[in-house]
């Protein structure tokens, strides 16, 4: 019996990433753009989710993926829009995966333009996972405070957008907008930023002006 | 508290390793893990120490060390330790920093007893 030192040197989290890495390579292959949401529990993804498809599906082909611990409640919501919703109920993990995503994969319609992906509310675990998205896009609700973005710095320094959501609450709240912003941006400089609210349907237009944007590029690079 | 998920695919690689180099018992596993890699190293010592018995690791300690974060400017090439997640250059302010450390969760090797 002898001791050995064995260098490894792998990623933990390398099996999900390579998932993640031919999810994002199928779908923007086929001219579709996966986008993840993250936030908090209760911080408004589905109510986003709902206006988006107001604004898009004129024009567009949107679908939803819905990560919950349990219920179809929020898939229901999505198909009253009459847009595909598919449900992922985790039974209790606190995140999505790459391979739960990609189970859905021969559910997906090919001539689909936008895949969003509803994360399981939550701004902490769900941010270590890629799930093959373009876009990783964090919500912040101002009733949570502007004080969030450095208390959850892998979310924040990893998103591509983050939109601030029910703005028309501000008023009575101490949440200042700009400083919320400035916080991120110093630890995140390229990300880009929205400000909507769901009620009074204000700033859903920009957001979803931004995801045609991306859609574009991504049907350019593969034409 | 996606720990547990990290960890139970850690024993997966460590089940494969054992195979591959006829090992008889591993004795420690050394991680390392990023500031900003999302997972807590008391966590993953929590969960590791629940997911071990019965295992080829059952008497193995493990050994997360804590990355830091470490940027280097492509404007002044200045190299700097951040605590404070703000991704602008100490030195000359520029937001234009390479990511040189500190988001890796790394497996780097295993003590392992072979025959």
């Amino acid at each position: 019996m002898k001791e050995k030192e064995v260098l490894v040197l792998e990623d933990l989290l390398g099996s999900n990433n390579k998932i993640a890495a031919e999810i994002r390579a199928k779908l923007t292959g086929r001219g579709i753009l996966p986008i993840n949401l993250m936030s908090s529990p209760g911080s408004g993804k589905t109510s986003l989710l709902e206006r988006l498809a107001e604004h898009l599906q004129p024009k567009y082909k949107m679908a939803v993926i819905e990560g919950d611990i349990e219920t179809e409640r929020d898939a229901e919501r999505i198909r009253a829009k009459g847009v595909p919703a598919w449900q992922i109920t985790t039974g209790g993990a606190c995140h999505l995966d790459a391979k739960m995503v990609g189970k859905l994969f021969p559910k997906i319609p090919p001539d689909l333009n936008f895949l969003f992906i509803e994360n399981v509310g939550n701004l902490v675990c769900p941010a270590s996972y890629d799930l093959g998205e373009s876009i990783r896009c964090v919500l912040l609700s101002t009733p949570e405070g502007d004080d969030k973005p450095k208390k959850y710095p892998k979310a924040f320094t990893t998103a591509d957008c983050l939109v601030i959501t029910k703005s028309d609450l501000v008023p009575p709240l101490p949440f200042n907008i700009e400083r919320a912003q400035q916080e991120a941006r110093e630890m995140n400089p390229s990300l880009q930023h929205f400000i909507t609210s769901a009620v009074l349907d204000t700033g859903i237009d920009t957001l979803a002006a931004y995801l045609i944007d991306r859609l574009e590029r991504i049907r350019r690079r593969h034409a | 508290m996606h720990e547990v998920s990290i960890i139970a695919n850690l024993f997966k690689i460590l089940e494969e390793k054992a195979v591959e180099k006829n090992a008889v018992r591993i004795t420690g596993v050394h991680l390392k893990v990023g500031i900003l890699s999302g997972a807590v190293p008391e966590l993953l010592q929590t969960s590791f120490d629940m997911y071990k018995k019965d295992t080829i690791a059952s008497l193995a300690a493990l050994h997360a060390e804590t990355v830091p974060l470490r940027t280097e400017c492509e404007d002044c090439g200045a190299v700097t330790t951040k605590d404070d997640f703000v991704f602008l250059c100490d030195r000359c302010g520029s937001s234009r920093l390479k990511t040189l450390s500190g988001t890796e969760l790394l497996l780097e090797k295993i003590d392992m007893e072979v025959e």
